[in-house]
C-alpha cells in the first residue's frame, strides 16, 4: 500500500526503492488534481455565466417601474397610434397582402409556392446553409399560410406512435440554426415515419432566428400531422424586443420587417401550448404549477395571451390602462400576491423575458382599438396556466413556490410532478427553457427530462446540446452533440480555457461597469489610505458591489495578477481593468460606465420608443425617457448630463438619433465571432438513458 | 512581517471552503455529491492520493451514507486539513524523476502503451476515461510517445 507520508530526504534516500508502482501512484495522484483544478474552472466558468444571466435579470425587477410607467404614459402622436390600429386590422384580414410585393429577377435565394411540397422546405435547409436570405414576400407568404394552418389547431396537440415510429423531440434552439442543421443531419429531415417537435424558444439571442422559424413553418405546413411546434417564452413580441428578433428582423427585412414582426405577433399566439405523445408522454417549453389544468388548458383561447409577462398594477392603482401603440397590452394578473413593492417579488417580472413587464394577457377581444385608462377585470385563471408552462422550473426540494428568479410561473417540487402525473395518467414529462452542460438532464426520479438543443449557448465549448427520440416504448433514448467541429480537435484544457476566457471577458465588463462603486467599497477596506486591502477584502468588495453570489477567491487567479502577501493595489488594479476595456476609446466619464452598464436597457429603451419601427427616435423623446430611466433606477445624473448625452448620441446633427448605429458604435467590447466552419458533419455522442447524467468521479 | 493570528488563519480557511464548496452546491442547499468531493479537495490545493480520499470521505459522510455530504460535516475536517498541510502538492522535480523511473533508459520519453500499461496497471488505476483523457493532451501524434518534461511544463496548475 501506498505510504503516506512522502519527504524530499525520504525520496533521496529510497531512490533505490522508487517503484514503477509508486511512480505510478505519484504521476496519477498528481495528474487527478490537475484534472479537478479543470474541473472546477469549468463550474466556476459556468457559474459566472449564469449568474451574469441571472444578475441582468434581476436588475429587470428595478425597472420594472420604469417601463410599465413609460409604456402607460409614452404617448406617441396620436393620429399615430389610430392609424396604427386601423392598418392592423386591416392587414390582419387581409392576410398581410404579400401578393403585391415584387420579387426581382435578380433574386437568387428559394423561391415558395404554396401549397408547399417536402422538396420547398427541404431546399430551404438547403438555401440557409449556404447563408442565402429568403425574400420579404415568401416570407410573409409563409406566415400567413402558418397562421391559417395553426388556427385550426388545438392548444394541446396529440401525436401517436401508431403512426411515425419514431418521435424526435428537440428543445431550445435560440436562433442557432447549425444546430438545427446539425440535428437534420444527423437525425435526419422530418418524413412521415420521422415526427418531431419542437418545444419552444426557436428565437432571440442566436443570429438566425428567422432562418429557424421559416425552416420550421415550412416543415409545419409540409408535414401537419408529424411536425409540431410548442410556444416556448420567448415565442413573444415582447421578449422579441429586447432577446434579439425584433432586431434580427428589421435588419434582414429593412423594408418589410414592419409587416413580419406584426404577422409573426399573432402566429406566436397560436402555437401550441403543449404536446401529447399516446396520452403518456406530456412536452411542454417551461413546467407545470401545483395546479395543474389540462382540461382547462385545452379549452382556452392560446391566440389571447399576446404575451406572457406579468406585472401587477393593482400595485399602484391602475388595473388594465392601455398602452400606445405597439405596446402590449395590460390586465392585472391572476392569483398572484398583491401589494409587492420589493423588487423579489413574485408578482415582479424579471424573467428570461423583458424586463418590463406589463401585459399579462389580453382580456379584451383581439380587434378592437385600446382604450385609455380602462379598468381591466381580474384575468381569467388563462393567464396563470399558460405562463406557468412556459416559464416554470422544476427543483429538487419538495412543494411548490414561486419563481422569484424568472418573476413568473413556479420552481415545481417532485411532489408536484408525480400529482400531475398521477391525475392524468402519464409517464413522464418533457420540457426545456433551463440550459444544461450536458444538453439534458432528468430530475424528479427521472419523471422530468430537461433537453436543450443549442450547443455551445454561452460560447464555443460551453455546452453539449441534446435531443430525445421516443419509440412505441416511449423509452427516452437521447443524443447530444455540439454543433462545431474544432471543439472536439481540442482537448479539454483548451476548451475549458476558451470558455473560461469568454466568461471572464464578461465578468471584467461587469466589473469595469462598476468602477466607481468598486472603487468606494475598497476605501471602505483601507481605513489607513494606504493603498492596498487584503485579498479576503477584495473578495467581500466585489461581491457586495456586484451581487452575483460567485465565489470570488476561486477565481481570484484569474482576476487578479498574482500579488504579493495577500494584498492587492486596488487603484492599480482599476485602471488595469479600465485599460483592457477602454483599449480602443478613451471617454472615462461615470456618464458612459452608467450607460454601459445597462446597455441592454438602452436597446430595450429605444426599441420600445420606436415604436413603428423607423430604426430613429427624436432627441427630445430619447432625453425624455432617459431622465425618467435615471430617475426610476436612482442614477445620479444632472439634466446638463442627459442633455449632452442625447447631442452627443445624435452623430449627424439631424435632431435624430438612429438606433442601430448608435448600438454598432456602442459596442466597446464585443466578443469576435469564434464559430468555425459550420457545414461539416461535427462528431455526436450517443448516450442510453441508462446511465446517470453526471459521470462518476472522486 | 507580524504572522496573521491563528482564528484569521481559521477564517479564512473557512471563507476559502465555503466557496470551493459552492462551486459544486448546485442545488444552494448545502450539500454536494460524494463524487464532487474529490474536486473540491484538490481545487483548495491539496493533493491527496485515491486512498487518501476515500478515508476522507468516510469522515465527513453520514452514518447512513446518503450519496450527498454537508457542508456543516465537510468544513471541520477540511479546515484541519489545511491547518495540518496534508496532502501537499508534488513539486515538479518529484513528478519529473517519478517519470524518469518509468524510463529507466532515460530516453526523455515514454511509449504510448507503456503510459497506458503503467497508468491502468500500476499505482492506483486510471479509469478508461482517465486514461483517454490524459493521451489526448500528452500523446504527440507523430512520435506516438510523451515527451514527459515537456508535459510536465504544459501542466502547470496556477494556484493563486
Amino acid at each position: 500500500r501506498f505510504i503516506h507520508k512522502w519527504g524530499h530526504s525520504l525520496l533521496a534516500r529510497i531512490s533505490t526503492h522508487f517503484t514503477a508502482f509508486k511512480a505510478a501512484a505519484l504521476i496519477q495522484r498528481w495528474y487527478r488534481r490537475y484534472m479537478a483544478r479543470l474541473e472546477t474552472r469549468r463550474c466556476c466558468t459556468w457559474r459566472i455565466f449564469q449568474s451574469i444571466e441571472y444578475a441582468g435579470q434581476q436588475d429587470h425587477v428595478k425597472l420594472h417601474d420604469f417601463f410599465s410607467y413609460l409604456v402607460d404614459h409614452f404617448t406617441p402622436n396620436s393620429n399615430h397610434e389610430s392609424e396604427y390600429e386601423a392598418r392592423k386590422d386591416s392587414e390582419m384580414e387581409k392576410g398581410s397582402d404579400y401578393e403585391s410585393i415584387e420579387v426581382p429577377d435578380n433574386y437568387t435565394g428559394p423561391r415558395l409556392s404554396f401549397p408547399l411540397l417536402p422538396n420547398h422546405a427541404t431546399a430551404l435547409v438547403e438555401a440557409f446553409r449556404l447563408k442565402q436570405q429568403l425574400h420579404a414576400r415568401y416570407v410573409l407568404n409563409l406566415l400567413h399560410e402558418t397562421r391559417k394552418h395553426l388556427v385550426q389547431l388545438p392548444n394541446i396537440n396529440r401525436v401517436s406512435t401508431c403512426y411515425s415510429e419514431e418521435i424526435t423531440v428537440c428543445g431550445d434552439l435560440h436562433g442557432q440554426l447549425d444546430d438545427l442543421i446539425f440535428i437534420f443531419h444527423k437525425n435526419g429531415l422530418p418524413s412521415p415515419e420521422r415526427a418531431y417537435v419542437f418545444n419552444g424558444d426557436f428565437v432571440d439571442r442566436g443570429k438566425e432566428s428567422v432562418e429557424i422559424l421559416m425552416i420550421l413553418f415550412a416543415f409545419m405546413l409540409v408535414y401537419p400531422k408529424e411536425f409540431r411546434l410548442n410556444r416556448g417564452n420567448h415565442e413573444d413580441h415582447m421578449v422579441n424586443l429586447r432577446y434579439g428578433l425584433t432586431k434580427e428582423v428589421m435588419h434582414k427585412y429593412k423594408t418589410h420587417g414592419k409587416k413580419i414582426l406584426k404577422i409573426l405577433q399573432d402566429v406566436f399566439c397560436w402555437l401550441h401550448l403543449a404536446t401529447l405523445v399516446d396520452e403518456k408522454v406530456l412536452i411542454l417549453h417551461g413546467g407545470v404549477s401545483d395546479m395543474p389544468d389540462l382540461e382547462l388548458l385545452a379549452k382556452l383561447d392560446r391566440h389571447k395571451v399576446l404575451t406572457t409577462e406579468v406585472v401587477s398594477c393593482e400595485r399602484e392603482g391602475r388595473a388594465g390602462s392601455c398602452p400606445g401603440a405597439g405596446s402590449a397590452p395590460w390586465a392585472p394578473p391572476p392569483g398572484l400576491p398583491r401589494g409587492h413593492r420589493a423588487s423579489r417579488s413574485s408578482s415582479i417580472p424579471c424573467s428570461c423575458g423583458p424586463p418590463w413587464g406589463p401585459g399579462a394577457g389580453r382580456c379584451r377581444q383581439q380587434a378592437g382599438p385600446p382604450r385609455a385608462g380602462r379598468r381591466g377585470a381580474p384575468c381569467p385563471p388563462r393567464q396563470k396556466q399558460v405562463v406557468d408552462i412556459l416559464w416554470s422550473d422544476p427543483m429538487a426540494q419538495e412543494g411548490c413556490k414561486a419563481n422569484t428568479v424568472r418573476g413568473g410561473g413556479c420552481y415545481f417540487g417532485p411532489s408536484v410532478t408525480e400529482q400531475l402525473l398521477q391525475k392524468y395518467n402519464l409517464q413522464f414529462l418533457i420540457r426545456s427553457h433551463e440550459r444544461k452542460p450536458e444538453g439534458y438532464e432528468f430530475c424528479h426520479r427521472r419523471k422530468v427530462l430537461t433537453i436543450f438543443s443549442a450547443s455551445n449557448y454561452y460560447e464555443v465549448g460551453s455546452n453539449r446540446g441534446a435531443y430525445v427520440k421516443l419509440g412505441p416504448a416511449l423509452t427516452p433514448y437521447i443524443v447530444q452533440y455540439q454543433a462545431n467541429k474544432e471543439t472536439h480537435r481540442l482537448t479539454m484544457r483548451q476548451r475549458i480555457s476558451r470558455v473560461e476566457e469568454s466568461a471572464l471577458r464578461s465578468l471584467w465588463e461587469k466589473l469595469f461597469a462598476s468602477s466607481l462603486d468598486l472603487l468606494g467599497e475598497f476605501k471602505k477596506h483601507d481605513a489607513d489610505k494606504t493603498g492596498l486591502i487584503t485579498l479576503s477584502a477584495w473578495a467581500e468588495a466585489v461581491e457586495s458591489v456586484l451581487h452575483l453570489g460567485l465565489p470570488w477567491r476561486m477565481l481570484k487567479p484569474q482576476l487578479v495578477n498574482s500579488s504579493t502577501d495577500n494584498t492587492l493595489e486596488y487603484k492599480s488594479w482599476l485602471e488595469d481593468l479600465a485599460k483592457e476595456q477602454l483599449s480602443r476609446e478613451n471617454i472615462q466619464s461615470s456618464l458612459l460606465e452608467t450607460l454601459y452598464r445597462n446597455r441592454p436597457n438602452l436597446e430595450a429603451i429605444f426599441r420600445i420608443t420606436d415604436s413603428d419601427h423607423s430604426g430613429f427616435i427624436s432627441l427630445d423623446e430619447f432625453r425624455q425617457t432617459w431622465k425618467l430611466f435615471s430617475s426610476h433606477m436612482n442614477i445620479d445624473i444632472t439634466d446638463d448630463c442627459i442633455c449632452d448625452l442625447a447631442r452627443s448620441i445624435d452623430l449627424n446633427r439631424d435632431g435624430h438619433i438612429d438606433i442601430n448605429e448608435f448600438l454598432e458604435a456602442f459596442r466597446i467590447v464585443e466578443q469576435s465571432s469564434t464559430e468555425g466552419d459550420t457545414s461539416d458533419c461535427p462528431q455526436a455522442t450517443n448516450t442510453d438513458n441508462s446511465g446517470c447524467s453526471k459521470p462518476s468521479k472522486r | 512581517m507580524v504572522s496573521p493570528l491563528p482564528e484569521l488563519v481559521i477564517a479564512e480557511f473557512h471563507k476559502k471552503i465555503k466557496d470551493a464548496f459552492e462551486v459544486f452546491d448546485h442545488e444552494a442547499n448545502n450539500t454536494v455529491d460524494v463524487r464532487e468531493i474529490g474536486t473540491i479537495i484538490r481545487s483548495l490545493g491539496c493533493c491527496p492520493s485515491e486512498g487518501e480520499l476515500h478515508d476522507l470521505i468516510v469522515e465527513v459522510e453520514e452514518e447512513e451514507p446518503t450519496g450527498y455530504i454537508r457542508f456543516e460535516k465537510f468544513l471541520p475536517v477540511m479546515t484541519k486539513v489545511l491547518l495540518e498541510k496534508r496532502y501537499r502538492p508534488i513539486p515538479e522535480d518529484i513528478l519529473l524523476r517519478a517519470f524518469e523511473v518509468l524510463d529507466p533508459s532515460k530516453r526523455g520519453f515514454l511509449t504510448k502503451e507503456e503510459l497506458i500499461k503503467y497508468m491502468t496497471e500500476e499505482g492506483e488505476p486510471f479509469s478508461q476515461e482517465e486514461m483517454e483523457e490524459m493521451l489526448s493532451a500528452a500523446i504527440d501524434p507523430e512520435s506516438n510517445s510523451i515527451r514527459y518534461k515537456d508535459y510536465i511544463a504544459m501542466m502547470v496548475v496556477d494556484d493563486g
